[in-house]
């Protein structure tokens, strides 16, 4: 029993209310040192994370609601550890986004609460270990994206009613996963005393037939967070509102909550439904590849190629889970890392394209903006090459993963999956070339990366990098997690095709 | 004379069990008596003070009485842990409407006296109905809670809504006592018995489930206590009367109404009515269901927060109902609970909606207009209340939400919750605006695009504080900070309503 997790946890938020008491122009460096110092504890909790002993570390446990039977059971597992890191980067990336762009102009103390509020949701929904708990802090940490994109979204117009298609369409999963966890701590509990805590949930597993339904339920939560086709109809008008720094870690690191929920909560309670639906949700994961890329490559929004291009990816992430193998698993979790630490800087990066391009966010206008910026364009490349998992990139290693572990399980399907990679490609150097070569646009006006814009986007390239040349830091980490999460399912599969 | 006298021996009474009831009535006379006198100042403050003083002397007693256990004056009526928490959810419901009224115009045009002991009496009804174990007190605290009411919707005297909603309201209202008159009148007619003891024996012993009679007899009751709960099919006055009356009667209604509604539903149905269980369970069921969709379906695209909030609360009454047909003890206390969290962020709204009612004239959702800029206290209450009636974590309300949809797991109507959170889907399209126009950062700063009028500001703001009122501002403030203090620490409030059922059919 240690408060390690609590303090890691709690930290952004104290921050946040802090950011809020001091003056107005202190608010952002209260909220950056905030980030700044859970990064730095969570560099510690990962650096002292014992991989060869496994299992659940620094465990929190405490009742929460007696009654209820929901524990405030906190840990770091392999699942999450990896992840619990990346949030902090990202966050931290973001924090100092807005304290060297002075962003937002106004009510930065509200906006610095309401990061931090998001930052200790998604930390808390990585290190739940009570289904419960899991549930309230994936509906929490939604919340604050609400009242961002409201205050501070980019069309006043359009943002509230955007933001309302956003909300109702991610509540529709989060609310129908609640009826889920609650079934599920009721049924198992068999007229017993109610427990929420993961470990005993999957000591007691349900029937085959309730297993079904809520299984469905939970995938249809996560599915719509992601977004996946064909639940993604609030992302097009979702991100093309959502202010940039938020919009950065909600398409980075919130899609990912949803894709580590299968790992830690539906696949190992509800392993019977998971390997029956196996090809239904790779049916889904199957059509958000294509369908993302297509239209990651028809759009000329910059954030909505971006947008589609993480429903492909996170399609891709699906992909390597449902393989229900080990290899497929590790790809999907390093490719989460991966794709976090990617997508965010690419979303900063659609903020300096459109600050050279006049305004617009629309890839027509651009063209040319490498021509007297040719740093920029360098940190640009790296990431395009990431995201479109150039060999040599963690990125490949993760998709060479989940497409080996498909292959494993469902060889036809992998095949159409490789096609995807191919697409990834195409899109992605569309972006990159279009933008900054091609004939300069109207309104182009090519500047160099300035030091302030620099000193977010090159250390994010840099993590980029160094995970590129040792992408062992995660795969490692996650192995013995994975196994143990999927054992469930492949003892269920392993029965039923002898 | 006096031999006479001694020979008609009356039902012996326990004061101390039936000193609730005294504080509440006994608070009316001395209100009333009060408000006969000249000074000014003592109208139009000391008789809310003394209105307040009334409720709190109440919940003091309750909290004297908290492990008692009587049934008093020969089982009429019964003071157990039931009718204690519904006794003090009223109490707690009439302080926050008193401190609501202290400027209302309603209580200076029908003189303050009358108005505020009204309020008394009217909750006094409340507790008697709660408390009732026998039929005719049962309807004895219907009518005693409900023609004060019918006054106080109308008691802003020069306004034509006001008085269109208590002339909507004696209707309505006394079509629901009639049908529930008759429907007590089969019960008797099918038992022989006014208690609710006596019935449950005479049902058992002579095997009445699926008799005609009775069946009839159920249903015209469980039509009466809708007509009274506002649930659908039978809500129709519900949206009329909860906008034109003077909005801290209206704070009252929603909340203090429904907690005695629901509080004689489960004593009813759970004692007397329980064996036939198998046939009135369908008809709650289906008007829990009606009741969830009608509501939340009609306080879509509403303008004024009144109104949205009159179907907020049908809906609401649904949820509560899942509860109740579940037919357990986990059932009841999730009623109880849930009681309470919706007392906390009704009230919450309703002392928002006051404040800016007194303040731009207008109960739309355009008058919360650019509110989160300028009265963050107003705004954060106001959006802890939208919150925590949507289910959102980490305030009051998902904890009540939570709460239900267990028992309805746990009773086997796991269905049942997921009626409750498509209902909240729903809902969340109509409280989610209600929050945007509170900190959406304004368009066309200095015009009040609700009313067309020009927004006060600057120096006009403290003019404005005053017309609004600290108490109004003060209640919404304490209920905002309960909301989220429960939505993170539920532990006291499960304290509270546990043994809910405990000395339930004692007597």
């Amino acid at each position: 029993m240690t408060i390690h997790l609590s303090i890691v946890l709690w930290l952004p938020l104290a921050f946040g209310v802090l950011a809020l008491l001091v003056p107005r122009s202190l608010a952002r460096w209260v909220s950056l040192l905030g980030t700044l110092l859970t990064l730095g504890y969570a560099i510690a909790l990962v650096a002292d994370y014992d991989t060869a002993a496994g299992g659940l570390q620094y465990v929190t446990d405490r009742t929460w609601i007696a009654e209820l039977g929901i524990h405030y059971k906190l840990a770091v597992t392999g699942l999450n550890v990896v992840l619990l890191l990346t949030t902090a980067i990202l966050f931290t990336a973001a924090a100092l986004w807005a304290a060297l762009r002075d962003e937002p102009s106004e009510r930065a103390g509200l906006y610095a609460l309401l990061m931090g509020l998001a930052q200790s949701g998604v930390l808390g929904a990585f290190l739940a270990q009570d289904l419960a708990l899991f549930v309230v802090f994936f509906d929490l940490m939604l919340v604050p994206f609400y009242f961002l994109t409201l205050i501070w979204g980019m069309d006043p117009d359009k943002r509230g009613a955007a933001v309302l298609k956003l909300f109702i369409y991610t509540l529709v999963g989060s609310l129908l996963m609640l009826v889920g966890a609650i079934a599920t701590g009721v049924l198992a509990a068999d007229g017993g005393s109610v427990s929420f805590v993961l470990s005993d949930l999957q000591q007691h597993l349900l029937s085959n037939g309730s297993q079904q339904w809520i299984f469905l339920v939970f995938a249809l939560a996560f599915l719509i967070k992601m977004p996946a086709f064909p639940f993604h109809g609030w992302m097009p008008d979702g991100y093309s509102q959502m202010p940039i720094a938020p919009l950065a870690v909600f398409t980075a690191i919130l899609s990912k909550v949803a894709a580590y929920g299968f790992l830690q909560v539906a696949i190992p309670l509800f392993p019977k439904a998971a390997v029956q639906y196996q090809e239904l949700i790779l049916i889904f994961a199957l059509a958000s590849v294509l369908y993302g890329s297509v239209m990651a490559f028809t759009a000329t929004r910059l954030r909505l190629i971006l947008g589609y291009s993480s429903v492909a990816q996170l399609g891709f992430i699906v992909l390597g889970i449902f393989a229900l193998n080990e290899r497929g698993a590790d790809g999907a979790l390093l490719q989460s890392v991966n794709h976090a630490l990617v997508a965010a800087p690419m979303i900063f990066v659609v903020a300096l394209l459109a600050a050279r391009a006049g305004g617009s966010e629309d890839l027509r206008d651009m063209g040319g903006i490498a021509k007297r910026a040719p740093a920029f364009a360098a940190l640009f490349l790296i990431l395009s090459f990431a995201l479109l998992a150039m060999p040599g990139s963690a990125n490949f290693i993760g998709e060479l993963f989940i497409l080996i572990g498909l292959f494993q399980a469902k060889v036809a399907m992998a095949f159409i999956a490789a096609v995807g990679v191919a697409l990834a490609a195409v899109y992605a150097l569309r972006l990159y070339i279009r933008s900054m070569h091609n004939r300069v646009g109207p309104q182009v006006d090519s500047r160099e990366i300035s030091l302030r814009e620099a000193l977010v986007l090159v250390p994010m390239v840099l993590v980029v990098i160094a995970l590129s040349l040792y992408p062992q830091f995660a795969l490692g980490r996650v192995e013995q997690a994975v196994k143990q999460s999927l054992s469930a399912a492949t003892a269920t599969a392993g029965k039923e095709t002898p | 004379m006096t031999s006479v006298l001694a020979s008609v021996k009356g039902p012996e009474i326990d004061w101390a069990a039936f000193s609730p009831l005294l504080g509440l009535f006994g608070g009316a006379l001395i209100v009333l008596m009060v408000g006969l006198s000249s000074p000014r100042v003592i109208r139009a403050h000391g008789v809310p003070a003394l209105t307040i003083a009334a409720f709190g002397a109440t919940i003091g007693l309750l909290i004297w009485e908290w492990n008692e256990q009587v049934s008093l004056i020969q089982d009429a009526l019964i003071l157990d842990r039931l009718t204690i928490l519904i006794t003090l959810l009223v109490c707690v419901a009439g302080i926050a409407s008193t401190l609501l009224a202290w400027r209302e115009q309603a209580a200076r045009e029908i003189a303050h006296g009358e108005f505020f002991s009204l309020l008394l009496i009217a909750a006094g009804g409340m507790v008697v109905l709660a408390a009732s174990r026998n039929l005719v007190t049962t309807f004895v605290g219907l009518e005693l809670l409900s023609l004060p009411l019918y006054i106080l919707c109308a008691s802003r005297l020069r306004s034509e809504r006001s008085l269109e909603s208590g002339l909507k309201y004696l209707i309505v209202g006394s079509v629901g006592s009639a049908t529930l008159l008759y429907g007590f009148a089969m019960l008797y007619g099918a038992t022989g018995e006014t208690d609710y003891a006596g019935i449950l024996t005479q049902v058992v012993k002579e095997g009445l489930m699926g008799d005609a009679l009775f069946l009839a007899a159920i249903g015209m009751t469980i039509v009466g206590l809708a007509f009274k709960a506002s649930l659908a099919p039978f809500h129709q006055w519900t949206p009329d009367v909860y906008e034109g009356a003077p909005t801290p009667v209206t704070a009252f209604m929603s909340v203090a109404t429904k907690a005695a509604a629901l509080g004689v539903i489960v004593r009813l149905f759970f004692t007397a009515l329980l064996p036939g269980v198998d046939d009135w369970r369908p008809a709650w069921i289906a008007i829990a269901v009606i009741s969830i969709l009608v509501g939340n379906v009609g306080a879509l695209g509403q303008r004024s927060l009144k109104r949205m909030l009159a179907f907020s609360s049908i809906a609401q009454a649904g949820y509560l109902l899942v509860g109740v047909v579940v037919v357990t003890e986990l059932g009841a206390e999730a009623v109880v609970l849930y009681l309470v969290v919706y007392l906390l962020a009704n009230l919450a709204a309703f002392a928002v909606i006051t404040v800016r009612e007194r303040e731009t004239g207008s109960d739309a959702i355009g008058s919360l207009r650019g509110l989160g800029a300028r009265s963050p206290i107003l705004a954060g209450a106001m959006t802890l209340a939208m919150l925590s009636l949507a289910g959102i974590p980490a305030t009051a309300g998902f904890i009540g939400k939570f709460r239900l949809i267990e028992a309805a797991a746990d009773g086997g109507y796991t269905w049942l919750g997921i009626v409750i959170v498509v209902g909240s889907m729903i809902s969340l399209a109509y409280y989610l605006p209600v929050v945007a126009a509170m900190w959406r950062p304004d368009t066309e700063p200095g015009v009040d695009p609700a009313t067309g009028r020009a927004v006060l500001a600057g120096g006009a703001q403290e003019a404005e504080a005053e017309r609004g009122g600290w108490e109004a501002t003060l209640v919404a403030a304490v209920m905002g900070a309960a909301i989220l203090v429960f939505g993170i620490v539920p532990q006291p409030l499960f304290e509270l309503v546990g043994d809910v059922l405990k000395g339930f059919g004692t007597g």
